[in-house]
C-alpha cells in the first residue's frame, strides 16, 4: 500500500506500483484537471508538484510516491475564488484552449515558490518544458509576469 | 463602457484555470468500453485476412469491421470516397480497418499488439509528381481531385513581351496541427434509438450530417454535443466525422457507450495535416518592377482521399498572386491523390502555401532587379479600386499599404538592414543577421458562394428573467469565439457583457451556424447574432411600450415579451451582402466579401558555425476590421504567428513508404517559450461595412506571413535563397556548401 497526500488530502493507493501517477489522479481519484498531451514527458500538460517540485505525472510511477506530497491544479483555487496566479491568467488571457493551462500553472507556481527570476528570460526557462500551441506564449508570459510582480 | 472593443475576460477562463473545464476524456461515461483502431501498416494493398492471437482474451472484446456498418460505408464530406473502415483494400498507411472495444483502457490498447492484418501490397504512388504523371491511377481517371484555373488578361502574351521575366519554384511541406489535446469522441445510443456523439470537435453539424448516412438514421435521431476542445487549428474540422463514426459503430455493436481517445502517436500518424504544395511562378515586370504578368502553377498533395482538398485548393489559388494588382494573370491549380494519409484543413487552408511562394518570389525579383523588396511591394500592392485576378474590385477596407508601412516603420527597415549588412561584412562576428518582411491578404469567411450554400442561422434566446443566451453551433476551441459572440450580443442589446451567456453547442439545442472555420465566426456568425439582437431589441421595446433602459426595465420587458412561454428565440439567417457575385465554375467575381491584410517583419541571426537560427524580433501588423476583443485578437495573432514560425524553422514531417516516421512531440518539434521572442503585435482597424461593428476575419491570417518573412530574413542574412520550408540548420548548411562549390567553379 502506497500512502501519499494529494492536494492536502491523505490517499492510499493499492494498485500496481508501475501505474502512472496521471492515471491514479484522473481515473482513481477523479482529478481530471491534470491533462495528458503526449504521455512521454514532452508536452508538460500533466505537470504537477511532487514535494513542491514540478514533475510530469505521465512519467512518475506510483511506486515512487510513498510519503510524497502531490499537488495538482485543483489545489490552486476554484472558479469562484481564483488564486493570484489564476487571476493573472484570467486578466491577461493566459488560457486559450486551456489544455496546457493546468500544467503551465503548476510550472509557474513552482517557479513562484522557488522565488525564481521575474524577467522574461527567467519565466521562459521555467515554462520551457510546457508546450502551448495556442498562445505563442505571449499572454502566458505576461500572466506569469504580472502574478510575480503583483503586490499582496 | 460598450462591450465591443473591450478586452473583456474570457467566458471560458475560470473553469479552464481550475481544471474544472471538461474535455472529452474528462467526462465520466458510465459503462463505457474504450475503443481502439486497428490500422493498416501498408500504404497500398489488398486485405487478405486478419489474424487474432488466441492468447489474448478476445471474448472480452467487441470487434467491428466494415460489414457492421448499417448504412453507407463512407465518411461524408465533399466526396463520399473515404470509407469509414477499409473494405478489402487499403489506400494509405494507418487507414482504419477494424475497431476493438474493451472495458479496460490498457487492455484495449494491448489488443492492438495481438492482431495482425495480412495485406498483399500494391505498388503505392507516394509523390505528387508520380501522381500527376499517372505512374499508376489510384483515384478517379487521372489522380486529380480538382483542377481550378483563373484567367485575367493575357498572361502568355504579356510575358512574351515583358522586359524582365523571373521564374521560381517554391515548396512547402506537411504540417501537423499539434493541438495539445488529442482527438477523442464518445458515443452511445439512447433508449429511443437516438445516436449521441460527444467530443473534441470544431463543427458539430458536420458530424451530425456525416453520421446520418453511415447509420441510416434521420437527422432528428442524431445528436452531436461539443465537449470543451483543446485546440483544433482545422485538425478537428473534418476528422471528427471519422472518429465519431468509429465510436458510434462500436457502440452500436457493443450495445454500450464507447469512448475513443487517441494517443499522440496515433493522432499524428492517422489524422489530417496541412497539404504540401509545389508552386511555380513566372512573372513579367517592367525594369522598375511593376507587375505585367503572373503565371502560376500550383500542385497540392491531397493524400489518399478527397476530404476537403478541393476547397483548400480553392483558397490556395485565390491567394496565389498575393495582395498585388497585376493586369495579366493565369493560374492553374491542381490537387492530386497519393497513397498517404489524407491531408485536410489547417489554419490558413491553402493560403499559407501559395502566399509563401508569392512572397518569396518578390525576394527573388528584388535580387534580380537589384531593388529593395519593400519598394517593389509598395509599388504593386492593392488599394481601394484595385482589381484582383478574379476580376473582383476591392471597394473598401483595403489596408495593404497601411500594414506594410507599419511593419516597415516598426522594424526600422532601412536602418536595420544597413546595420546588418555592416555586421555581416565583419568576419569576426559569430553570426549573420538579417531582416525580412512579408505582406499578405486573407479572405474572410467561406470562399465564393460558400456562405450562400451554408444558409447559417444563429441568434439569441431570452427568458422571463431577462437572461440572454447566444445560440450558435460555433464552437469555442481556444480562439475566443464564445466571448466574442457574447460581446457582440451585449453591445447590440445594450446590456452588460456579464449578463449574456453562451449555449454549449449541441445540435439538439442550437441552430446550425455553419462550421467553425475559415475565419468566419466573428464576421459571419457575429453578424447574425448582431441582427438577432437588434430584432430582440425591437421586440422588447414593442412589448414594453418603449425601449427598456436599465436592468429592472429590461427584466420587465423580457417578462412581457415571453408572456406564457419560458423563453423566446430570435434567429437570423445569412443573407449575402448586396452587390457580391461569384462564378464558381470560371472563378470570376467576388471571391470573398472582404480581406484582412497583414505584414510581418522578422529579424534573426544565423550562427556561422552551426547554422542555427535565432529569432531576434518578430513584429506583425494585422488589419482585422474591428477588434471586438483586442486581447483575444492579440492572442490569436501571437499564437498564429508562432505556429507559422514553427512551420518555417522547426516542424518537419518525415515520411517513409507513406508513413510518418516521427509521430511524437519529441521528434516533431514545435516551438517552446524559449524558441520565440515576444511577438510584437499592432492591431490595425480598417472597418468592413458588412461585418458586425466593422469586423473582418481574425483566426487564420496570422499563419500566412511568418514563413516567407523568415525565409526572406535568412536570405538577407546569408545571401542564401531557400525556397523550401522548413529552414533547418542542415538545409542552410547544404545551401552554403552548394554556394561555395559554385563559387569555386567560377
Ligand atoms: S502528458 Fe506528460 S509530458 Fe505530455
Ligand atoms: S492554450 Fe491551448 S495549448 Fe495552450
Amino acid at each position: 500500500m502506497i500512502r501519499l497526500s494529494v492536494n492536502g488530502r491523505r490517499r492510499a493507493y493499492a494498485g500496481p506500483p508501475f501505474a502512472r501517477l496521471i492515471d491514479a489522479l484522473r481515473e482513481d481519484w477523479g482529478l481530471t484537471g491534470t491533462k495528458e498531451g503526449c504521455g512521454e514527458g514532452e508536452c508538460g500538460a500533466c505537470t504537477v508538484l511532487i514535494d513542491g517540485e514540478p514533475a510530469n505525472a505521465c512519467l512518475v510511477p506510483m511506486g515512487q510516491l510513498d510519503g510524497a506530497r502531490v499537488e495538482t491544479v485543483e489545489a490552486l483555487g476554484t472558479p469562484e475564488r481564483l488564486n493570484r496566479l489564476q487571476r493573472a491568467f484570467a486578466e491577461k488571457g493566459g488560457a486559450q484552449c486551456g489544455i496546457c493551462t493546468p500544467g503551465m500553472l503548476m510550472a509557474a507556481e513552482a517557479h513562484r515558490r522557488a522565488k525564481g527570476r521575474k524577467d522574461r528570460e527567467g519565466i521562459c526557462r521555467a515554462l520551457s518544458g510546457n508546450l502551448c500551441r495556442c498562445t505563442g506564449y505571449k499572454h502566458i508570459i505576461e500572466s506569469v509576469s504580472a502574478a510575480l510582480k503583483g503586490k499582496k | 463602457m460598450r462591450p465591443v472593443g473591450e478586452s473583456a475576460p474570457r467566458k471560458d477562463g475560470p473553469d479552464k484555470l481550475c481544471g474544472a473545464a471538461r474535455y472529452i476524456d474528462d467526462h465520466p461515461i458510465p459503462g463505457a468500453l474504450f475503443g481502439v483502431t486497428v490500422r493498416s501498416r501498408s500504404a497500398s494493398g489488398r486485405i487478405k485476412g486478419v489474424r487474432f492471437d488466441p492468447s489474448f482474451p478476445w471474448a472480452e472484446c467487441v470487434v467491428a469491421d466494415a460489414r457492421d456498418i448499417p448504412g453507407k460505408n463512407a465518411v461524408h464530406l465533399l466526396g463520399d470516397d473515404q470509407p469509414l473502415l477499409a473494405d478489402g483494400v487499403v489506400r494509405h498507411a494507418f487507414e482504419p480497418v477494424l475497431l476493438v472495444g474493451h472495458p479496460d483502457r490498457a487492455t484495449a490498447w494491448r489488443a492492438l499488439e495481438n492482431v495482425t492484418l495480412e495485406i498483399e501490397p500494391i505498388e503505392p504512388v507516394l509523390t505528387m509528381e508520380d501522381s500527376v504523371s499517372r505512374k499508376r491511377v489510384i483515384w478517379g481517371d487521372d489522380n486529380v481531385f480538382k483542377t481550378i484555373t483563373i484567367k485575367k488578361g493575357d498572361a502568355a502574351a504579356a510575358l512574351a513581351q515583358a522586359p524582365v521575366v523571373v521564374e521560381g519554384v517554391y515548396r512547402v511541406p506537411h504540417q501537423e496541427q499539434a493541438y495539445i489535446e488529442n482527438q477523442g469522441m464518445s458515443a452511445w445510443f439512447e433508449e429511443d434509438g437516438t445516436l449521441v456523439v460527444m467530443g473534441s470537435l470544431q463543427c458539430p453539424y458536420y458530424v451530425h450530417k456525416a453520421l446520418q448516412p453511415i447509420f441510416a438514421l434521420p437527422a432528428e435521431k442524431v445528436r452531436v454535443i461539443h465537449a470543451v476542445t483543446g485546440g483544433g487549428f482545422g485538425g478537428k474540422e473534418e476528422y471528427p466525422n471519422m472518429l465519431g463514426g468509429h465510436a458510434a459503430l462500436l457502440a452500436l455493436k457493443a450495445k454500450r457507450p464507447v469512448k475513443m481517445i487517441y494517443d499522440r502517436t496515433e493522432d499524428m500518424q492517422a489524422t489530417t495535416k496541412r497539404h504540401p504544395a509545389v508552386v511555380r511562378h513566372r512573372t513579367g515586370l517592367t525594369k522598375d518592377g511593376r507587375l505585367l504578368a503572373q503565371e502560376i502553377d500550383i500542385l497540392m498533395d491531397g493524400g489518399a482521399y478527397m476530404t476537403l482538398s478541393p476547397v483548400v485548393l480553392s483558397r490556395g489559388i485565390l491567394h496565389a498572386t498575393g495582395p498585388y494588382e497585376c493586369p495579366n494573370v493565369s493560374v492553374l491549380a491542381r490537387s492530386v491523390a497519393t497513397n498517404t494519409p489524407p491531408n485536410g484543413a489547417f489554419r490558413g487552408f491553402g493560403a499559407p502555401q501559395t502566399l509563401f511562394a508569392a512572397e518569396m518570389h518578390w525576394e527573388k525579383i528584388a535580387s534580380v532587379l537589384g531593388k529593395d523588396p519593400v519598394d517593389l511591394r509598395r509599388r504593386n500592392a492593392v488599394k481601394v479600386g484595385s482589381v484582383l485576378a478574379t476580376g473582383q474590385v476591392l471597394k473598401e477596407s483595403v489596408s495593404a499599404g497601411k500594414v506594410l508601412e507599419t511593419a516597415v516603420k516598426r522594424s526600422n527597415w532601412t536602418a536595420a538592414r544597413r546595420a546588418h549588412a555592416r555586421w555581416n561584412k565583419d568576419p569576426g562576428k559569430p553570426t549573420w543577421r538579417g531582416l525580412g518582411l512579408s505582406l499578405v491578404h486573407h479572405g474572410a469567411g467561406f470562399t465564393g458562394n460558400g456562405e450562400v450554400y451554408l444558409k447559417s442561422r444563429a441568434g439569441l434566446a431570452i427568458d422571463r428573467a431577462g437572461r440572454v443566451t447566444v445560440l450558435a453551433g460555433s464552437t469555442e476551441m481556444g480562439q475566443g469565439a464564445s466571448s466574442t459572440l457574447a460581446q457582440i450580443a451585449a453591445d447590440a442589446l445594450g446590456v452588460p457583457y456579464g449578463s449574456v451567456s453562451v449555449e454549449r453547442p449541441d445540435t439538439a439545442r442550437v441552430p446550425d451556424s455553419g462550421p467553425t472555420v475559415a475565419s468566419r465566426t466573428t464576421m459571419v456568425v457575429g453578424g447574425l447574432v448582431r441582427r438577432a439582437a437588434s430584432d430582440l431589441r425591437t421586440a422588447l421595446a414593442k412589448a414594453a411600450g418603449r425601449a427598456p433602459s436599465g436592468a429592472p426595465a429590461f427584466r420587465r420587458a423580457a417578462r412581457k415579451l415571453c408572456g406564457a412561454a419560458s423563453e423566446r428565440r430570435f434567429l437570423a439567417e445569412y443573407e449575402r451582402p448586396a452587390g457580391l457575385t461569384f462564378d464558381d465554375v470560371n472563378y470570376v467575381g467576388d471571391a470573398y466579401g472582404s480581406y484582412g491584410f497583414a505584414a510581418c517583419a522578422v529579424e534573426l541571426e544565423v550562427d556561422r558555425t552551426t547554422f542555427e537560427v535565432r529569432l531576434l524580433r518578430v513584429f506583425t501588423a494585422q488589419d482585422v476590421g474591428k477588434a471586438v476583443n483586442p486581447r483575444v485578437v492579440e492572442g490569436q495573432i501571437a499564437g498564429g504567428t508562432v505556429q507559422g514560425l514553427g512551420w518555417a524553422l522547426l516542424e518537419q514531417c518525415v515520411y517513409k513508404d507513406g508513413a510518418l516516421q516521427n509521430p511524437r512531440l519529441t521528434d516533431y518539434v514545435i516551438p517552446t517559450a524559449l524558441d520565440v521572442p515576444d511577438i510584437e503585435v499592432a492591431i490595425v482597424e480598417d472597418p468592413y461595412s458588412c461585418g458586425p461593428f466593422g469586423a473582418k476575419g481574425v483566426g487564420e491570417m496570422p499563419m500566412d506571413p511568418p514563413g516567407p518573412a523568415v525565409a526572406a530574413a535568412v536570405f538577407n542574412a546569408t545571401g542564401l535563397f531557400l525556397p523550401t520550408l522548413p529552414i533547418l540548420p542542415e538545409r542552410i548548411q547544404e545551401a552554403a556548401d552548394e554556394e561555395a562549390a559554385r563559387r569555386a567553379l567560377k
